[in-house]
């Protein structure tokens, strides 16, 4: 069945898409409410460059990643001038690759119910009194909280997923960069297909029971923007 | 071959048939069959068109039916597995190149392998023991210094899923010092290189199968047995039977 390297890449991918998850919200909201609130000219460049981990090959991402993270690359030498490491085969390299590679499914939907929330209640809001600050966590948030769940749930699913970049910068160390899409990619090509069955069985359960869980609670929330 | 060639050859498909010898090749022999197929075509009347990967995935295809004529493998073991389970033309299997290990840094000094004794590099990268033949070699090499588990379990082992992303690791400079094919850094003057004895590891012996009995692909056999195909094969940094 499930032997210990299988177990750990369990828990990489976990810990990895938890993770990403997390920076992708910190990160992911204020530009998405920037850009949804900015009359910048020139917004549609930041716009497509979001957007392109969506068409770039994985694999392109990931070879230059690596050359970008390697001690000849601009990340990787500032690092080591600095005294840092290198970021590639490490798991705080693939929560970089991550991130870039899934920003698009947390920026965009939150992007576009932001937008959709308007100035009304905003304005009306300013008017009783509420600070910026008060009025994005009293207004926009709840108003926005389907969106919220979509964005997390696209991110979180969308690292879980991914294969081509950390193939690239991963180098396939158990418990620490081996996740689950490398480790069934191993047993497949080393013809081991019952352990590839049985991970893929258990990731092909996970996924799906969290995306029930959303359309779910999105059901719920309907009425509200999404 | 020029833009309209392709063009012409998008455009009518038939055009191109029955010449295209289609080869699967394990990705360590990939700069070598670039000359190989230079050489053949300038010869024949055939044309060859080439699919690079590790050997365990040409394998997983072959055995569901992509469709290659002839299967140049960096092991005995696929090619063997593939006669037995008649997917490829029974008696075809044959030897064509023998593998070479050696050890490689662009930076460092490496002095009869004493360096992976060393602190000085972070991370070894080697091909997937598990997948690739030249990375069962550096598993065995590593074993036999008693470095295997002590690198292991401080997590310095980088695996590449094949002997060409190994390479990729260490040029790349992410890794510091890895196992590779000769025939990989020949072109590089192997500068930095050091070869491993043959007797630290079991041969690696290339074979190659017929899965078809296209005549363009047993011209191409006989061309890797040729002469001029062995002085290629030698020239790209392998031993030759």
């Amino acid at each position: 069945m499930l032997n210990h390297a299988d177990m750990m890449a369990w828990v990489v991918t976990l810990k990895l898409a938890l993770v990403t998850t997390l920076i992708l919200l910190v990160l992911g909201t204020p530009i998405a409410w920037w850009l949804s609130r900015t009359h910048w000219r020139y917004k549609f460049v930041l716009e497509a460059l979001i957007a392109l981990p969506l068409v770039l090959p994985p694999t392109v991402l990931g070879f230059y990643l690596l050359l970008t993270l390697g001690p000849n690359g601009p990340i990787g030498g500032a690092l080591q001038w600095f005294g840092g490491d290198s970021l590639a085969f490490t798991f705080s390299g693939l929560v970089v690759g991550s991130v870039l590679y899934s920003f698009p499914f947390v920026v965009q939907p939150l992007q576009n119910a932001f937008t959709a929330v308007g100035l009304r209640p905003l304005e009306a809001a300013a008017t009783l009194g509420a600070s910026r600050w008060d009025q994005f966590w009293s207004i926009v948030v709840p108003m926005t909280r389907p969106a919220f769940l979509t964005a997390m749930v696209l991110g979180f699913a969308h690292t879980v997923g991914e294969f081509g970049v950390v193939l690239m910068i991963g180098g396939n160390i158990p418990g620490e960069t081996q996740v689950l899409s490398i480790a069934i990619y191993e047993h497949v090509e080393g013809l081991e297909y019952e352990n590839a069955h049985w991970l893929a069985g258990g990731l092909l359960l996970l996924s799906f029971s969290v995306l029930s869980i959303v359309y779910c609670l999105n059901r719920r929330f309907r009425g509200v923007w999404i | 071959m020029t833009f309209y060639s392709i063009l012409l050859m998008l455009i009518f498909p038939f055009l191109a048939c029955g010449e295209t010898v289609r080869v699967a090749v394990a990705s360590n022999f990939a700069s070598t069959m670039e000359k190989i197929k230079e050489a053949f075509e300038a010869l024949s009347s055939h044309e060859l068109a080439m699919s690079y990967g590790s050997t365990g995935k040409l394998y997983a295809q072959i055995r569901n039916g992509a469709p290659y004529d002839l299967f140049l493998a960096a092991d005995v073991e696929r090619p063997m597995r593939l006669e037995r389970e008649e997917r490829a033309v029974s008696g075809s299997r044959f030897t064509y190149a023998f593998g070479r290990l050696v050890l490689w840094s662009p930076t460092l000094a490496i002095e009869e392998g004493a360096v992976l004794k060393s602190a000085d590099f972070r991370f070894l990268a080697l091909a997937n023991p598990k997948l690739a033949p030249y990375g069962e070699a550096a598993r065995a090499v590593l074993l036999k210094l008693a470095l295997w588990d002590s690198l292991m379990s401080e997590k310095r082992i980088v695996v590449g899923e094949n002997i060409g992303q190994t390479f990729q690791f260490v040029k790349s400079g992410n890794a510091q010092i890895g196992f590779v094919a000769r025939s990989q850094i020949i072109d590089l003057g192997l500068k930095g290189a050091w070869e491993v004895p043959p007797d630290w590891y079991d041969p690696i012996e290339q074979q190659g199968v017929l899965l078809s009995d296209s005549p363009g692909a047993k011209a191409l056999c006989r061309f890797l047995a040729s002469e001029q195909g062995l002085a290629l094969i030698s020239k790209g940094g392998y031993r030759v039977p």
